[in-house]
């Protein structure tokens, strides 16, 4: 046995959400990403005496979002709380953050495990607190310099309980939250630019232990893949030790991308005593029954509910519908299709085809797609009228109402001299002038070589210059072959 | 009253706030300090047990801020009170040794 399966691995996500807010959490200046340093700030974020903090509704209303949208607790009366420490990105030595009423607790994500299972992770709790500055250390030889935009950037930070087993679910976890973030319009989920980030708590044990093992936190992941990365290595490295007859050491370690590797944080500047104490700056805020349901009704269908819709409603793959709600721009795109067509399947191949290959060539998203929903469904209609084929459809059609998204598909089908030829009249006279091409063939197919008919069904649509429509040409065919 | 802070406490203390103090400063340190925890002490004497914690100064609720974005200083403003600083950041001493 592999002395890995030995071991049994317990994940724990913090995840840090930075909100789509105008302003930061505590002061009017603005949160915009990537502005000049240090012009984004106030003399509340640069922490100067005698100044007063004032909270942002918006942080509170995208909070309970969240928390309902995970099946929270919504914290009724919440308080702030300050955690002290000292560092040069902390201009108020203290970050204020929520200690003992975070205003989400419990909940859970869903996620699939590597069989396609459900698995339902718990939530500890979600608190809403503010970002810190940057810290910028290798930009000048001697000194470390200071950026502080950043600094008071609304967050929410989402603790998952220790539930996860390995670096797969941690992956399909992040990639659950950051779905479900921005489909909530809350956060862009950017984990290069660190608007979504994530530290892992990681510890090893022996298959059926109740102990937990020493516990390392990891931070400085910024891609999904990397944290499924870091918590691999982390698992390998802690195994490694106990193997060789060492312990693992309570610590905060940073993973290293070029590496693949994660180092020791360790030192005098983690001591963890934050001393929290109530914020008196900031008055408590009391979240209503009323309120709560008054961002209930704004809520947007989730991703799992269109996904289970799409599944059951529409009779969708698995494959289909998870496609189809990845992204919230997506999903509102073909809830409007689907408003518009009843033939579900087509539209769900439309997207996944015809439509993904063009936002994916001309490197766009669905947003900037130049087609409004009514023509895609137009076009369906045009098909199963059986006006068109379906590969005349995406590959003449589609590009020339791209051109000319103001042209109908019928239109552009008419000009181009398109249409199909389902009128059986015109079709018989097509079908006795093929057949009677080959008297020979006819004879050979009333024998038995019945493959033939692909044969005649060429000629025919050699005749009608590609316009037959190929299922009424094929069953006029068949009736006139048995005559 | 057997005195609560020693040098121990000081250390800790001082390093939690990123602060040096020679021999003389650290007895000093434990002596005022010891003086001001006495002095709270007294607060003691009284029973507050069926006392709520007093944390705010007034029973306002749900102060809140719409989401709207102002400019209130400049860079050049924001700089000014900093020790040490370049035309766009504010310096410190380097924190972390780059090193991995």
């Amino acid at each position: 046995m592999n002395i890995y399966d030995k071991y049994e691995t317990v994940i724990g996500l913090e995840v840090h959400i930075q909100l789509l807010t105008n302003s930061k959490a505590y002061s009017s200046d603005s949160a915009e990403y990537g502005a000049l340093p240090n012009t984004h700030v106030s003399v509340i974020t640069l922490g100067h005496p005698g100044t007063l903090p004032k909270a942002n509704k918006k942080v509170i209303e995208y909070a309970v979002r969240l928390g309902l949208a995970l099946n929270c607790t919504i914290t009724r009366e919440n308080m702030y709380a300050r955690k002290n420490y000292f560092y040069a990105d902390l201009p108020k030595g203290y970050q204020i953050t929520q200690d003992k009423t975070p205003i989400c607790r419990g909940g859970h994500i869903t996620i699939k495990d590597k069989d396609g299972n459900e698995r339902v992770i718990h939530l500890t709790r979600i608190h809403m607190e503010e970002d810190a500055g940057k810290s910028i250390h290798d930009q000048d030889p001697f000194d470390t310099l200071i950026d502080l935009n950043r600094a008071g950037v609304a967050l929410l930070e989402i603790v998952s309980e220790p539930e996860l087993k390995n670096a797969d679910e941690a992956y399909s976890y992040l990639s659950e939250v950051r779905k479900l973030v921005r489909h909530l319009d809350i956060c862009d989920g950017n984990m290069e630019e660190g608007s979504l980030r994530c530290d892992a708590n990681v510890s090893v044990m022996l298959k059926g232990s109740k102990t937990f093992g020493r516990r390392v936190e990891v931070k400085n992941m910024n891609s999904i893949r990397n944290v499924k990365l870091a918590i691999e290595h982390e698992i390998k490295r802690h195994i490694d030790l106990i193997e060789a007859g060492g312990t693992v050491d309570q610590d905060t370690r940073s993973f290293d991308a070029s590496k693949g590797t994660t180092f020791s944080l360790r030192s005098k500047e983690m001591a963890n005593d934050y001393r929290y104490f109530p914020e008196p700056d900031l008055p408590p805020v009391i979240v209503s029954v009323d309120y709560i349901e008054k961002i209930r009704s704004t809520m947007p269908a989730l991703p799992d509910e269109l996904f289970n819709k799409y599944k059951k409603e529409l009779h969708l793959s698995d494959y289909d519908a998870s496609f189809l709600t990845e992204s919230k721009t997506i999903a509102s795109y073909f809830e409007d299709l689907i408003q518009k067509t009843s033939n579900y399947k087509a539209a769900a191949n439309w997207m996944m085809g015809t439509v993904k290959n063009y936002l994916n060539e001309n490197a766009i998203t669905i947003d900037q797609f130049p087609l409004p929903a009514h023509q895609l469904s137009a076009l369906i209609k045009l098909v199963d009228d059986g006006k068109v084929s379906s590969s005349v459809a995406s590959q003449t059609i589609f590009p020339a109402l791209i051109k000319d998204p103001g042209q109908t598909p019928l239109k552009i089908a008419e000009t181009l001299n398109l249409i199909q030829e389902s009128n059986t009249g015109a079709l018989q006279e097509l079908i006795k002038e093929a057949l009677q091409k080959y008297p020979d063939k006819v004879l050979e197919y009333k024998n038995g070589k019945t493959g033939l008919i692909g044969h005649f069904m060429g000629e025919v649509m050699k005749l009608s210059k590609g316009k037959a429509d190929p299922k009424v040409a094929n069953e006029l065919m068949k009736k006139e072959l048995e005559k | 009253m057997s005195p609560k802070i020693d040098k121990d406490t000081v250390d800790r203390l001082a390093h939690l706030a990123r602060l040096e103090f020679n021999e003389t400063e650290k007895a000093e340190l434990v002596q005022n300090m010891n003086r001001m925890l006495v002095f709270v002490d007294k607060l003691n004497e009284l029973n507050t047990d069926k006392v709520e914690p007093l944390i705010y100064m007034c029973d306002e609720v749900n102060i809140l801020r719409e989401d709207v974005m102002k400019v209130t200083i400049t860079q050049k403003e924001a700089l000014m009170n900093a020790p040490q600083k370049d035309s766009d950041y504010i310096k410190v001493p380097k924190v972390v040794d780059n090193k991995k």
